[in-house]
């Protein structure tokens, strides 16, 4: 396992994973389309509520309305109604502005196309966050070098994307949703793209970031057993309400990462 | 975004797409250089114009005509002025009088008249003018072959080139007509010409106050008396010094008519005029009236207010300025035109920004897409596009100036090569000035961000959420 260490430290996120204040808060979620004279409920009255530091999984099948939860966490969508208020900010209340703003301080995400940008190199795709954020020139060098190195992926910092596999892409991915420090990691199916063996590798990444930097982590998923091994707290979704929340007590947790282990040792 | 990091982006997003973007890059050029073409055509024109004008060494002075003269020149002034019969006399006091006005280096009576002058016993009427010694500095009368006047009154005369070439019996064959003016001058120069005229001489008061009657209405004594005088058929023997080569069309002021008189000798001679029949009934002194009295000005920036001034004495002025103020209207109504013609290229340019601006949201959805997602805010991908288009447009201005001069110097070579064979003087009547190019640059860019103005907030307004959806 790599060591977490360097630009990658937040310290807004207290030490205690289990802080009792909710980091993210849900109350009656819509976002409903219309489609001529249907009316596509993707999210319908969800209600949830997300501690800070906890790792919850996502689950549900297609088109049950997952994407559409993290897109309104994210602040990338606005709900039909409802809200979610993050860190004390209700998202609807923010101006475009702010809500960019909000994406670029506070929430890192990837996705299960990893989304790369695929004219740039890596570095340059790390990079990016930073423009926006408008951080000193002289600094970004090093932050770049610092976060490509703790994905493994310093010796690539100059290929494009194409050059690269699906795992090293996605670790490129991790590298530039933390670069600008979130306290929320929203994972779209990160493993989605990737073989079992290359999934796990990020899934072990992305535990070590909860674990380590404390942060919040929302992941979709439809493969329950890769939730149960990372997650604390599995929200079933079914035709965009919330249909289950259960809580894996750490036992069955670290069972989870045992069995995950041994399988892994199996290979 | 800072600016560093938004040029640095849209330079690699417009080295992304190479070809289209330098098509489109090619596009904005060829307007910019079209405009600049047009413009610079239009301003070498104007300038030829006034370059011309400035030779005519005529920019200093003012032409003044009484309002009494229904010929003036400008029929503003009479229409304003008060009406001709009540307006004042251009004599002698007159004259002196403006010679007082500031800035008025000198002022002297046109005096011209059409009379006929024999050579080898053989008439000729000619019209002749009166020429002041200042003249001889005039462009007019620096390629004179022969002299110029050796005294304001010695009994010579100087002679247009036409009318040299009639006395010796030349006519000028058509489509030849450079003949050489050396090859006139070597007959005339020295010999003796006879100038038979009318001479008014006033009539001394006694004369007239037996021969008017007593019965006669009139307005006073004194008005009637001057305006009494007699003609005298005379002859003044003058002998050529100087052959002139001035185009006719271009003759103004003093330099109209064919045979020239030094001044002084002409006032001495009391020539009847035109004007004299006119003012018989009027004339209002003893003195000599004149029909026109050209004022030289210290220098052309002066002639307004020297202008303004004798208008305000009541007489009709005319001056180059005048002329070339209607020429430099015209010349600025060919430039609209012409920048129409060259912006009508830009327009297609503007076109062809949106096009491409718009065809790259298209193709880069995904990528706005992801930057809104990493925290990109509208306006970080709207001034991206804005950057973009505002580089192109810096870009294709620059190089589009640089074509436009190209251009500009081809068809000026062509031309001067074209107006050598016909045998005229090359011209230079292309101009690029300075403030032109920073004009063109600067308005190919602002044309391009105008252009980039709808793609841009296209873009910023870009869903991020649709732009992920789907690869
Ligand atoms: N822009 C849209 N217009 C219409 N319907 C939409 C739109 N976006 C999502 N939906 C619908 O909302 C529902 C939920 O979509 P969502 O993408 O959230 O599902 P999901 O749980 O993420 O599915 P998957 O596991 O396939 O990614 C789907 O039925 C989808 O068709
Ligand atoms: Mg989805």
């Amino acid at each position: 396992m790599k060591s977490i260490e360097g630009p990658i430290r937040n310290a807004s996120v207290t030490e205690s994973p289990a802080n009792a204040t909710p980091a993210i808060q849900v109350n009656q979620l819509c976002r409903h389309y219309r489609m001529g004279d249907t009316l596509i409920r993707a999210v319908d009255g969800v209600t949830l509520s997300v501690k800070a530091g906890e790792f919850v999984a996502l689950l549900g099948t297609s088109g049950s309305g997952k994407s559409s939860v993290l897109n309104l966490i994210a602040g990338l969508d606005r709900p039909t109604s409802g809200s979610v208020i993050v860190q004390q900010r209700n998202l609807s209340e923010l101006s475009r502005q702010d809500l960019a703003r909000y994406r670029l301080h506070t929430v890192g995400m990837v996705f299960q196309s990893f989304n790369l940008i695929a004219s740039m190199t890596l570095a340059e795709n790390v990079e990016l966050p930073m423009r926006f954020a408008e951080i000193d020139r002289g600094k970004r060098d090093d932050l770049v070098r610092g976060a490509l190195t703790r994905v493994g992926l310093q010796a690539r910092m100059n290929h494009r994307p194409s050059e690269l596999s699906g795992g090293e892409q996605q670790r490129a991915a991790l590298a530039r949703a933390l670069i600008n420090r979130p306290q929320l990691l929203l994972a779209d199916e990160p493993t989605g793209n990737l073989d079992s063996r290359t999934g796990t590798e990020i899934m072990n990444m992305i535990g070590e970031f909860n674990r380590q930097l404390g942060m919040t982590v929302v992941m979709v998923t439809h493969e329950r057993a890769l939730a149960e091994r990372y997650a604390q707290r599995l929200i079933f979704l079914a035709d965009g309400k919330l249909v289950r929340d259960e809580s894996i007590s750490a036992a069955i947790a670290s069972n989870a990462i045992d069995r995950a282990r041994t399988e892994e040792e199996r290979r | 975004m800072k600016l560093p990091d938004l040029t640095e982006l849209a330079v690699r997003n417009l080295r992304e797409s190479l070809l289209r973007n330098s098509l489109t890059t090619v596009g904005i050029s060829v307007g910019v250089a079209s405009l600049v073409a047009m413009l610079s055509l239009g301003i070498g024109l104007q300038q030829l114009a006034s370059r011309r004008l400035m030779k005519s060494g005529l920019f200093d002075t003012v032409v003044v005509t009484s309002r009494r003269d229904l010929h003036g020149f400008n029929r503003e002034q009479e229409r304003s002025g008060p009406a001709p019969g009540e307006s004042r006399i251009l004599d002698e006091s007159t004259r002196l009088e403006i010679t007082q006005i500031p800035n008025v280096t000198e002022a002297y009576p046109d005096i011209r008249f059409i009379t006929e002058l024999r050579y080898e016993d053989k008439p000729h009427l000619t019209t002749i003018a009166a020429l002041p010694d200042s003249a001889k500095s005039t462009d007019a009368f620096d390629t004179v072959q022969g002299n110029f006047f050796s005294s304001d009154t010695a009994p010579e005369a100087i002679l247009q080139k036409t009318f040299a070439e009639e006395l010796l019996g030349r006519t000028p064959k058509p489509g030849l007509d450079e003949t050489n003016v050396a090859e006139l001058a070597a007959p005339l120069l020295g010999k003796e010409l006879t100038m038979r005229y009318a001479q008014r001489e006033a009539q001394s008061p006694s004369a007239i106050a037996k021969s008017a009657s007593p019965n006669t209405v009139s307005p006073a004594k004194d008005d009637l008396s001057s305006a009494a005088y007699s003609v005298i058929s005379r002859e003044q023997k003058l002998k050529i010094v100087g052959i002139v080569d001035l185009d006719p069309e271009s003759m103004r002021g003093p330099t109209r008519g064919r045979a020239f008189l030094p001044l002084g000798l002409a006032e001495t001679l009391h020539v009847m005029q035109p004007t004299d029949l006119r003012e018989i009934s009027r004339a209002a002194s003893s003195q000599p009236v004149y029909s026109s009295v050209s004022v030289h000005v210290k220098s052309p920036g002066q002639v307004q207010n020297v202008e303004d001034a004798i208008k305000k004495m009541g007489f009709n002025t005319f001056s180059i300025l005048d002329a070339s103020r209607s020429i430099q209207q015209f010349f600025k109504v060919l430039d609209v035109f012409l920048g129409i013609f060259g912006s009508l290229a830009l327009a297609v340019a503007f076109i062809g920004i949106v096009n491409t601006l718009v065809m790259a949201i298209l193709e880069r959805r995904r990528e706005i897409g992801i930057m809104k997602a990493i925290g990109a805010s509208d306006s970080d991908v709207q001034r991206l596009f804005f950057a973009e288009a505002g580089a192109m447009g810096i870009l294709g201005g620059v190089v589009g100036v640089a074509l436009g001069w190209a251009i500009g110097q081809a068809i000026n070579f062509g031309t001067n090569v074209y107006l050598k064979r016909q045998s005229f003087p090359p011209e230079h009547f292309w101009s690029v000035p300075w403030w032109l190019v920073l004009f063109a640059v600067l308005f190919s860019f602002l044309v391009s961000l105008a252009a980039g103005l709808y793609p841009a907030r296209r873009a910023a307004r870009l869903d991020p959420v649709q732009a992920l959806r789907y690869e």
